[in-house]
């Protein structure tokens, strides 16, 4: 196995920058190409190489499909990237595909789609105070002759906290760095170990194969990147480059809250129950089903007691609703409904002989749909309490900036987005999407998907109606995050 | 018990009419997959006993792959296929669906060739039919009115359940179960709630059901001390051919990808249509044949209801030889996105997808016939895309129903009538609610 060259990859992959609590996204145009090559070349981008005393500013970019064309790159490389980075996030069948129509639709976005597609974003990353100075320093002259800004994402710091008031970001993938695991066909235990395929371009991902990305000719151009590993006589132009996914999703912070009262009829410790089962954790991040005793291979040790544990104990999601926010995310499945299967169980299980219960073996297996969440908020804190009190005039929107890693768009974000957050179809239930994400859009046939149901123990489930809709998409766009080589690249003269 | 069947109607279109057929297609939908259920030429909503429908203008873009193996390819007339499920007799159907629609019909198939103004349409129809090999059918025997029913059904009991929330969610499971028993029987008896009687099954369809079911197997035994002589041989020559078999599988035009995309995903169950060549030889053929017909006794005899090995997603799914034994169509019609249908198959029964497809031409290498394959992902699915064709027209008689709301609906029904429930019995129903 060939082993990760950490200074070509960009350092968004391997960390989250979490002392950095400054950050800011600038989404831009390219308005001279010369002019942004140039400032590329000397651009300081952070490398995933781990630094001691980390770093206090940090960069990152990334560029659109567009974004990639204006800066000369050729029709035949860009044809080599998926189909879906190629097409681009805002396209009229992908949002109706994710859900984003109604007040999700792209028409109604501030970036990111007619005409308003960033060609690049560059992402600055700062230690309190630091981030202004930081910014200023790159945007030099070469910068202004090569950028127009579409528009500059601020963020703020919540201290590990979404908008809505519960604690995010508690549970991600752990990366196969070294390459060690052996998959195997049937991974018949959850694990939270993921390939590094699954989210470097050019490495072997969960099925033990290459994803889709763009080879060129080994010419004088392209001698400095590296082989790739499956086609030697060409270069691996997305060798530890990876996909961003982004989206501007604005939370409303008091129609979540008030609609939590109304439903608890002004019980602070109902709504915050009710608040709980919808996210799937409490507000402190705690589980909602027992942490288990048995460990789940690739969970940090400082994250056990949040996170050491499967859907498995509740299969009739009686703790934890089928619905909620975080198990319809990641429902901790593996590829087979059984553990222990011995060979003739598997055959039977496999020719459809299995359990006959109706909820078993409803979702697919997780480890093909994972994706890294490098995400930050932004707006004001509003606690829960504050958020009951009516809105001051003008009040600045909140909300997350959701930015996720991935090599196959298709395969982990969009299967996300679709098939568990926006398919009113998920697991077995029905009327409801994502209580938190959800656009509450009627389908044909479906006039209702505003529901959210919290099932029983024996007892009739309780159904909650007439979600409004509490997360709208304000822009996105979907990114190629280059390595530093290919980076280089794009950027010779 | 209403047994399910298909019927399928290829014909060549005559060349000069292609534009004008597909303008008449077009005319029945409100825009890319979104059928008119009431549209002039065919309005399918008006038959009752019709579960799925399209129209599907086979412009197969991969006839090309046949040079991988020396071989030229040949031109093949461009086919217009008609398809359909339905509850009971497929020619009894058809020849309700002529009373109707015959007009309609007759305008759609003037576009192809044999078919003139005094022609019969029945008699062309049964002409130009196209026998799928393998049919697999998610629930034998549940009709639509069944699950219009079932469906109306859910809805009342829903309705009552939340009406009534602050009386009936203290209640043990089997007080429930009983509560709601009550309740739907006088729902029935006021005409509110209908739930209709299982017609007998036709004798005919019981014998030849029977037959089929003894005759496949008994063929087998008969046939074994030639097939066990030649299994060797077989095995060999397969051998041989997956480890040369060259793999065809350049990424999917962009904008043939982005035209499939937007006749998807405006329903919670969409269409699927794929189409190729089969790999040239003998041995691929009857591997073929055996395969399908071996999934088709499966399909029929063997499987769970509402279950394809471990997919719960499939309402309706056909193999059909398009004129000739060379290529092959795959129709079905399954819930959720084309990309959850692609990781369920290769995740869930990546090795029945393996024995049925890899005797296409450009398939990802297999061994064993069932092994690999498809796990080479990214040359399976741009494989799929590639060969998948938009079906210009497809009705689905229940828009909104997932094949398992149909499960889940007709499960709460098989519960309620149950008259003395068990504890554990009324536990699992309950959740059903």
């Amino acid at each position: 196995m060939s082993e990760v060259d950490y200074a070509d990859v960009q350092g968004l992959v391997r960390f989250g920058y979490g002392h950095m609590t400054s950050a800011s996204y600038a989404l831009v145009r390219v308005k001279n190409a010369a002019a942004a090559k140039a400032w590329l070349r000397s651009a300081p981008i952070t490398t995933a190489v781990a630094q001691k005393p980390p770093p206090e500013t940090a960069m990152n970019i990334a560029f659109t499909a567009p974004g990639l064309r204006t800066l000369g790159v050729p029709e035949s490389i860009i044809a080599g990237f998926s189909h879906e980075f190629r097409g681009g996030l805002g396209q009229e069948s992908r949002a109706r595909q994710l859900g984003d129509v109604g007040k999700n639709a792209p028409s109604n976005w501030t970036w990111g789609s007619y005409g308003r597609e960033p060609d690049a974003m560059i992402m600055f990353f700062a230690e309190q105070g630091q981030l202004d100075p930081f910014i200023q320093r790159t945007r030099d002259q070469n910068w202004s002759e090569a950028f127009e800004e579409i528009t500059s994402l601020g963020t703020s710091n919540l201290d590990g906290d979404e908008p809505f008031g519960f604690a995010d970001g508690i549970s991600q993938p752990q990366i196969d760095w070294e390459q060690q695991l052996e998959k195997p066909r049937i991974q018949l235990g959850y694990t939270n170990i993921s390939a590094l395929g699954e989210f470097l371009l050019g490495y072997r991902n969960e099925y033990g194969k290459i994803t889709d990305r763009p080879l060129v000719e080994s010419d004088a151009a392209a001698a400095e990147l590296l082989n790739a590993e499956d086609a030697t006589a060409k270069k691996d132009l997305a060798r530890n480059g990876s996909y961003l996914v982004m989206r501007q999703l604005e939370q409303d912070v008091r129609g979540f809250w008030k609609f939590l009262h109304e439903q608890a009829e002004g019980n602070v410790a109902d709504a915050e129950q009710l608040g709980a089962k919808m996210v799937g954790r409490t507000r402190a991040g705690d589980s909602l089903v027992p942490i288990q005793s048995e460990s789940i291979p690739g969970t940090d040790p400082r994250t056990v007691t949040q996170n050491q544990f499967t859907y498995e104990s509740d299969p009739v999601g009686a703790r934890c609703p089928f619905g909620a926010h975080v198990r319809r995310t990641n429902p901790r499945t593996s590829d087979f409904p059984e553990r222990r299967p011995n060979a003739l169980r598997k055959l039977m299980i496999m020719l459809g002989f299995g359990p006959k219960g109706f909820y078993n073996d409803l979702t697919s297996s997780v480890r093909f749909h994972r994706i890294l969440r490098r995400g930050r908020e932004y707006g004001s804190e509003l606690l829960p309490k504050e958020a009951l009190q009516a809105a001051p005039p003008n009040e600045s929107p909140r909300g997350l900036h959701f930015i996720c890693l991935n090599a196959n768009i298709s395969r982990q974000f969009e299967f996300l987005q679709n098939a568990w957050i926006t398919n009113t179809k998920f697991s077995g239930i029905t009327g409801e999407s994502d209580p938190l994400l959800g656009n509450r859009e009627s389908i044909p046939g479906c006039p209702v998907t505003g529901n959210f149901t919290i099932p029983g123990d024996g007892t009739l489930r309780r159904r909650v109606s007439g979600l409004p809709q509490f997360v709208t998409v304000r822009g996105g766009a979907y990114f190629f995050l280059p390595s530093l080589r290919a980076l280089r690249y794009f950027a010779r003269a | 018990m209403t047994p399910q069947s298909n019927f399928m109607v290829v014909a060549p279109i005559i060349p000069e009419r292609e534009t004008e057929l597909r303008q008449l297609l077009d005319s029945m939908n409100h825009g890319p997959g979104q059928v008119d259920p009431n549209n002039a030429l065919l309005p399918f909503a008006e038959f009752e006993t019709l579960h799925f429908a399209r129209f599907v203008i086979l412009d197969d873009k991969t006839t090309e792959d046949v040079r991988v193996y020396g071989l030229s390819p040949r031109t093949y007339p461009l086919y217009l296929a008609f398809l359909g499920d339905v509850d009971g007799d497929a020619n009894a159907f058809l020849g309700k669906l002529i009373k109707r629609a015959g007009k309609g019909l007759g305008k759609i198939f003037s576009c192809c060739q044999g078919f003139a103004a005094d022609t019969d349409l029945f008699e062309w129809m049964k002409q130009h039919e196209a026998p799928a090999i393998a049919v697999y059918v998610n629930w034998r025997g549940r009709t639509v009115r069944q699950i219009r029913e079932e469906a109306a059904l859910y809805d009342a009991l829903e309705n009552y359940v939340d009406r009534n929330y602050a009386t009936l969610h203290g209640l043990r499971p089997r007080e429930l179960h009983d509560k709601l028993r009550t309740f739907v029987n006088a729902e029935q008896s006021a005409g509110r709630v209908t739930l209709s009687k299982e017609d007998p099954t036709p004798i005919r369809w019981q014998i030849k059901n029977l037959l089929h079911m003894i005759g496949f197997p008994l063929l087998g035994v008969l046939l074994s001390p030639l097939l066990l002589v030649a299994a060797p041989f077989y095995i060999f020559a397969l051998r041989r051919l997956e480890k040369s078999d060259p793999e065809v599988s350049p990424t999917a035009d962009q904008k043939h990808s982005e035209n499939l995309s937007s006749f998807e995903d405006h329903d919670v169950t969409n269409q699927f249509s794929a189409m190729g060549s089969l790999k040239p030889g003998l041995v691929r053929l009857l591997t073929t044949s055996l395969v399908l017909k071996t999934v088709n006794y499966g399909a029929r005899h063997i499987t769970r209801p509402g279950r394809l090995g471990r997919i719960r997603s499939i309402h309706f799914a056909r193999w059909v030889f398009v004129a000739g034994r060379e290529r092959m169509i795959f129709c079905s019609n399954y819930d959720g996105s084309v990309e959850s249908y692609m990781d369920d198959f290769i995740n869930k029964t990546g090795f029945g997808l393996n024995a049925s497809f890899s005797n296409g031409i450009g398939y990802p290498r297999t061994n064993w016939l069932v092994r690999d394959g498809c796990i080479d992902e990214r040359n399976y699915k741009e494989y799929l895309r590639r060969h998948t064709l938009p079906s210009q027209v497809w009705y689905k008689a229940y828009p909104g129903l997932s094949a398992g709301d149909l499960e889940k609906n007709t499960r709460i029904r098989q519960g309620l009538e149950i008259s003395s429930i068990t504890d554990e019995q009324a536990r699992e129903w309950v959740t059903l609610l």
